[in-house]
């Protein structure tokens, strides 16, 4: 019952934010709202450019490009030289070279992959200054990339699809910071940590334990961690943390604010390029893939862990141990316990998960390492959809835009029709970009996971035996090259080989999708629109709904089933075995 | 490229600038409207929000820690009685790294998992809890899961009053009285925050 109401109140809030919020953004980006031009104009003043200087796609993408390698390197810098700066209460020491290349990465691609713990390696000014930061300008840039290949459906025979610096500030101004300092009020009012005052050494003398505990400005960081799709905590173990997560109220906010901007991205598409219908039929195809997907990864959740069952019935004692059966261990209903924390339960964790995983998020609540094989394969496989359910902030809707135009492309080729979409003719070279763009990131997944599982270095990063070990080596690189952060925590990443090609994965993931959805757009907004006649294909109806989706799920799908089956596949037809 | 450079880096300037405004702003407003939140909750005895050993309580002439009830068995490193090792309410090592928050990250399938468990029993039932619950004997996602559920705290009730005298009943009402109800009814479980239940039952002796 509780969770039946968890998920009708966060329909019902998400369902005004999709209208609202993405009619918002709509304005926001078409440059109708302006009322806070005042914080606007010093920006581009200092920046010598502003709405008026249009960009072609070429100019849009090598802004972008140059923008990310600068403030990668700077976020690199800062890491390298965190001893020497200030805000550093505890005295953390620099980050190690690879460690700052994977972490300067990570956040810059708005991965959030974290080889580290926070509290006992970042600076306040390292998490502030370096982390936080990529918090704010990653997702504006993922936006603005959306944004701009939105205008590609908008635009006739434009040259220019906008200004890429005009929209991150105008992504940041109006989206992210209002949102994201209202959540962070309501993440401290709950408990959420949010002090520069270093740690605190409390005693209790009820059972003589003294404790030192690590605090920091948590709380508003937590905000657009969230919002921004980032997923990167200040503490190690997240959203499961206390200071981070401290009610389940938190947990509910979590999970609205991350869905938030994504979903409304739809409404915002469908009101830039004049049909509502359109945006609603992309939302369609995310919501139900969602759905299904919260659906059998709570189940999973829901039922107890094989581990602690065994140990309930005393299954495969180890020799010489004395053991009677516990009932409570094998009767309850309280679901996998393992890795979760108390105040959230298993239903709505494995809700986070998968809200988490199927936005380019990452958070964890919980330790999903430790998830039932089916709760396991569900976070593992939402990312492996490629992110469009409803993906990150703006890089859902670039991808799933990408994934609808092949889907046109292939209803087109089945019933004989032209394929168009909006109105836009889909040839050749959209074709071409929107393969590219759907199969580099299947194809740097693979390699480098066969790569990791071929050589010494990576085989020995797995904490737990085959089948789960591989899983962990397969989802740390799903969970990078698909940007999304989230880890099964067993895998010891922080190695040189972990660092590097991670990097790589996380950099191509990133890169190898934002610069063809930029080239689309500007394809698409240099073209005519083809009136629609009696030849041409719905794109904004129930059967089109129908045909992304399974495109979605057969390039996710057929691409990664081999190494899902023998991942978790393995391990839940596993009965009574342990490993 | 010139252009992209000189924008580049003055907009990575801003939006450091930025951050730490936003930081700042933060703080502040935490500090003025939520002062004890955005310190930590920490109270006489300890945050209410990070879990604490209670294995090591002193019971006099009882077993140790049988006199107070117990959190789940997941407080490692710094949150821990000693900093250089390992010394949670968890009897075993929960993963060997000190200084941070962190879960076992045992997967479901784990021999590792299972033989925990197994010695996680054991060690309930030499404290005097018959049947213990999941929770009891699995780690938490953070490590320092400051909560129980009722169910977790009634299966200690044996133990608690045989070690402190007080009755079954006291003590189960006790426990009723501490539970806090699922955020707005529905999100989330029940939970007891077993720092506070620990100061109410000191009260109630």
């Amino acid at each position: 019952m509780g969770f039946f109401l968890t998920i009708i109140t966060l329909v019902l809030a998400l369902a005004i934010t999709w209208r609202y919020l993405g009619s918002y953004m709509a304005g926001v980006f078409d440059g109708r709202v302006h009322f806070l031009a005042w914080a606007e104009r010093p920006v581009y003043r200092l920046l010598g450019t502003g709405p008026e200087h249009e960009q072609t796609w070429k100019r849009y993408a090598g802004a972008m490009i140059i923008f990310s390698a600068v403030s990668m390197a700077v976020t690199y810098l800062i890491l390298r030289i965190q001893g020497s700066l200030p805000l550093n209460p505890q005295h953390m020491a620099a980050v190690k070279p690879a460690l700052s290349l994977n972490t300067s990465a990570s956040f810059l691609t708005n991965t959030n992959w974290q080889n580290y713990g926070g509290e006992s390696t970042m600076s306040y000014f390292s998490q502030i200054g370096a982390l936080t930061m990529q918090q704010w300008v990653s997702p504006a840039v993922g936006i603005a990339v959306a944004i701009a290949m939105v205008r590609g459906f908008q635009r006739r025979n434009s040259p220019t699809i906008g200004n890429f610096w005009v929209d991150i500030t105008r992504c940041i101004v109006y989206i992210l910071l209002p949102m994201a300092f209202i959540a962070g009020i309501i993440f401290v009012g709950q408990g959420a940590v949010q002090t520069l005052g270093g740690p605190v050494s409390i005693s209790d003398t009820l059972n003589g334990v003294t404790q030192t505990i690590a605090r920091g400005p948590i709380g508003f960081m937590e905000a657009i961690k969230q919002l921004g799709t980032n997923g990167g905590g200040f503490l190690d173990q997240n959203s499961a943390t206390t200071f981070e997560n401290p009610t389940a109220l938190t947990n509910w906010l979590s999970i609205y604010l991350l869905l938030s901007i994504p979903f409304a991205l739809t409404y915002t598409f469908g009101k830039m390029v004049g049909s509502i219908r359109h945006g609603a039929a992309l939302l369609g195809a995310m919501v139900i893939i969602f759905g299904v997907w919260v659906g059998f990864t709570s189940y999973g959740e829901h039922t107890n862990n094989p581990a602690v069952v065994a140990a309930g019935q005393c299954v495969d004692v180890p020799a010489g141990t004395t053991c009677t059966p516990t009932p409570s261990l094998t009767h309850t209903s309280t679901g996998n316990t393992e890795g979760k924390e108390t105040r959230f339960g298993d239903t709505s964790t494995a809700l986070f998960g998968v809200a988490s995983t199927n936005t380019s998020t990452g958070s964890a609540d919980a330790s999903y390492d430790s998830f039932t094989p089916i709760g396991g394969m569900g976070l593992l496989t939402g990312m492996m959809l490629g992110e469009v359910t409803p993906g990150g902030t703006g890089s859902g809707l670039y991808t799933i835009l990408i994934y609808a135009i092949l889907a046109v492309f292939i209803g087109g080729l089945m019933i004989g029709r032209t394929p168009e979409y909006l109105g836009k003719k889909i040839q050749a070279k959209e074709v071409k970009l929107a393969g590219l763009g759907s199969l580099v990131m299947p194809m740097i997944v693979l390699i480098i996971t066969g790569i990791a599982v071929s050589i010494h270095a990576g085989i020995v990063g797995p904490e737990n035996s085959p089948p789960h070990g591989f899983t962990e080596i397969l989802y740390a690189l799903t969970s990078q090259g698909n940007n999304n952060g989230s880890a099964f925590g067993g895998l010891t990443g922080n190695s040189a080989f972990y660092n590097t090609v991670g990097a790589i994965d996380m950099l191509i993931g990133r890169f190898a999708i934002m610069i063809p959805a930029l080239a689309l757009g500007g394809v698409l907004a240099a073209k005519n629109v083809v009136p629609a006649g009696l030849g041409t294909f719905r794109t904004d109806n129930g059967m089109f709904v129908g045909l992304t989706i399974g495109v979605i799920l057969i390039i996710g799908g057929l691409t990664f089933f081999p190494a899902v089956s023998l991942g978790p596949i393995v391990e839940q037809l596993s009965h009574g075995k342990f490993f | 490229m010139l252009d992209h450079l000189r924008r580049s880096a003055i907009f990575v300037v801003i939006a450091v600038i930025f951050t730490f405004a936003f930081a700042y702003a933060g703080t502040g407003v935490s500090q003025l409207f939520f002062k004890h939140q955005a310190d930590g909750s920490i109270t006489a005895n300890g945050s209410t929000l990070i879990g604490q050993n209670w294995a090591a309580a002193k019971c006099p002439g009882h077993s140790v820690g049988s006199c107070v009830f117990h959190g789940r068995p997941d407080d490692t490193g710094p949150y821990a009685a000693s900093k250089t090792q390992s010394g949670g309410d968890n009897p075993l090592e929960a993963n060997g790294v000190s200084g941070e928050s962190a879960a076992t990250n045992y997967g479901p399938r784990s021999k590792l998992l299972l033989n925990a468990t197994i010695q996680l029993i054991a060690y309930w039932k030499g404290l005097g809890v018959d049947d213990p619950t999941p929770d009891l004997v699995t780690t938490s996602g953070s490590g320092y899961d400051p909560d129980i559920t009722p169910q977790d705290a009634s299966v200690q009730i044996p133990m608690v009053s045989n070690a402190t005298g007080v009755p079954a009943s006291s003590l189960a009402a006790l426990i009723k009285k501490e539970t806090h109800r699922a955020e707005l009814g529905f999100l989330g479980s029940d939970y007891v925050n077993v720092l506070q239940l620990n100061e109410a039952l000191v009260k109630l002796q």
